[in-house]
């Protein structure tokens, strides 16, 4: 896999598409393993962790999961390269950061990787499109059953999975929907979201960890309990409870800010418009933020019937059926095209931040500008 | 000061008496005291002064806290400081080496849970595997008495019996 052909496209799992994709962008289920035998990655000597990336790779590189896989070496990998994986959510940034022997395997639709040698000496993900947690599972078991074939998983029948951290312990299992909720803020919701997900056990992060969720609207919601839960039974509380209450939420936001607050609505499309058709300098968590309200603008009129006077606009711009020009997965495109990393790849070479405005900036104003050009 | 009474030994005992308004003191030796049938009782009683004195002792924890801070894994070296410097294990046989310790963070971590239930590797021997399966029926069984489902109760105990007779056959 050449990194630079995935850098000018986004990942299938991000181009908006998938049951409840107006709201749930995309589901991610990942377990992590420890090979019996050998201790954790704190203890062991670069010898010891190229003995266990060997193997592992070996097993994976050996599997036939319908998709072609390609092997990449982190610790070998440019600054740039890792940070692009890290941008398409393909490693972690504890990955990227990480020390010695270490590496990703990576599959050509990119819906399945496995980390080798982060937190734990295998940490494999299924990614999908919008809601399909059961579909994640079904896949990612497969997989396992086929890895543990070929290796031998450190397991106590009291406490399951043996992880590094405690806190992964049991089932290894960690349950991830990334959601849209722009309205719960702009409403002021948002803080009842992040109880009510405590209060389930839930976690709430950003789309990159830590303090990214204000700029993108976009939340990763996961599980905390790993242990004394069967997988499935977790994947059914996610569809059938935690998710669909969190979208009526989120609509119920969209819904009241159309019948009360149609200006408020309408102001911070239009201006999120105005500025990404015009802007010269833009700052990634600035496109971040406006193109999140270009996408709820999207979503508002083909999932709500929304026409308000900005939704309309922004829906003329979009075009129609098959000359269809703007689409959510042209927002998510310019969204993660945009990215530090993405960015300079595509450029060819690193930039200033400064320089990187600029260039950000241009492509979102050539991108929403060319339906008013060619029209 | 000496005893009123034997002018002997040292006086140990102190009696301060108030009767009618008038206030008496007296300083008496052990002996003198006992013969006088005066018998001393302790201020606080032995329960209380027990657990107070416990109370300036370390306790079990507190014994058992530095020696289990040096504690280290024969298999990894790995000691209990270091895993909260690191907030990571050191290798699988750590839960076991340091388990009173990681216990309590388990179920804090887990909302109480305690032991598995879920996927096992298809490599766990039969015993093992068994072994689990028992355990799983056993969590349903007492959630399914905590509804108050004694339908499915019934059908759970059957089940674990069976499971079990299996097992030792």
């Amino acid at each position: 896999m050449e990194l630079n052909n995935i850098s000018n496209n986004i990942n299938e799992w991000f181009d908006g598409s998938g049951p409840l994709c107006d709201i749930v962008i995309s589901s991610r289920i990942r377990l992590a393993r420890n090979l019996a035998g050998h201790k954790f990655l704190s203890r062991c000597s670069n010898i010891e962790k190229a003995e266990i990336l060997e193997k592992l790779k070996s097993a994976i590189m050996a599997l036939d999961i319908g998709d072609e896989i390609s092997y990449i070496s982190i610790d070998k990998a440019t600054s740039l390269n890792r940070n692009l994986l890290v941008e398409r959510h393909l490693i972690s940034r504890h990955h990227a950061l990480g020390k010695g022997p270490r590496g990703v395997v990576i599959s050509n639709r990119e819906l399945f990787t496995a980390m080798i040698n982060e937190e734990d000496h295998l940490r494999i993900q299924v990614l999908k499109a919008g809601c399909q947690l059961a579909y994640c599972l079904e896949q990612i078991n497969k997989i396992d059953d086929m890895i543990e074939k070929k290796v031998r998983y450190a397991f106590s029948p009291r406490l399951g999975y043996l992880t590094a951290c405690p806190t992964n312990l049991g089932t290894g299992i960690r349950i991830s929907v990334m959601l849209h909720l722009p309205a719960l803020k702009m409403t002021n919701q948002i803080e009842k979201f992040f109880n009510a997900a405590r209060d389930m056990n839930l976690t709430v992060r950003g789309l990159y960890g830590e303090g990214t969720e204000a700029a993108s609207d976009l939340y990763q919601l996961s599980n905390q309990v790993s242990l004394g839960v069967k997988e499935s039974d977790i994947v059914r509380k996610f569809e059938s409870s935690v998710i669909p209450e969190v979208v009526e939420y989120e609509n119920a936001a969209r819904k009241e800010l159309l019948s009360k607050q149609p200006d408020v609505l309408d102001d911070k499309i239009s201006r999120a418009l105005a500025l990404l058709q015009n802007a010269h300098l833009i700052s990634s968590q600035e496109a971040l933020f406006l193109l999140s309200h270009l996408r709820l603008g999207i979503n508002m009129h083909d999932y709500m019937g929304a026409s308000t006077p900005a939704i309309k606009k922004l829906h003329d711009l979009c075009g129609q059926g098959q000359t269809r020009q703007i689409s959510i997965a042209t927002i998510n495109k310019l969204f993660m095209l945009t990215l530090p990393a993405h960015l300079q790849i595509n450029y060819g070479k690193p930039l200033e931040p400064n320089d990187r405005d600029i260039l950000r900036a241009k492509i979102i104003r050539s991108a929403l500008n060319q339906e008013t050009q060619s029209s | 000061m000496q005893c009123q009474i034997c002018n002997k030994n040292e006086a140990t005992i102190h009696l301060t008496e108030i009767s009618s308004g008038t206030r008496t003191e007296m300083h008496l030796c052990e002996n003198c005291a006992a013969e006088q049938n005066i018998t001393v009782k302790s201020h606080i009683p032995i329960n209380e002064l027990l657990s107070g004195l416990l109370s300036v002792q370390p306790t079990d924890e507190e014994i058992a806290g530095p020696t289990l801070e040096h504690l280290t894994c024969p298999n990894c070296g790995f000691t209990l400081a270091q895993f909260r410097k690191e907030g990571v294990l050191g290798c699988p046989y750590d839960y076991e080496v340091f388990e009173s310790v990681l216990q309590p963070l388990i179920e804090k971590a887990h909302d109480g849970k305690k032991s598995h239930c879920g996927k096992i590797p298809a490599s766990t021997p039969i015993d093992a595997k068994k072994q689990m399966e028992i355990m799983s029926l056993r969590r349903q069984l007492d959630d399914a008495v905590r509804s108050e489902d004694y339908e499915l109760a019934a059908v759970l105990r059957d089940k674990i019996n069976q499971n079990e007779k299996q097992q030792t056959n």
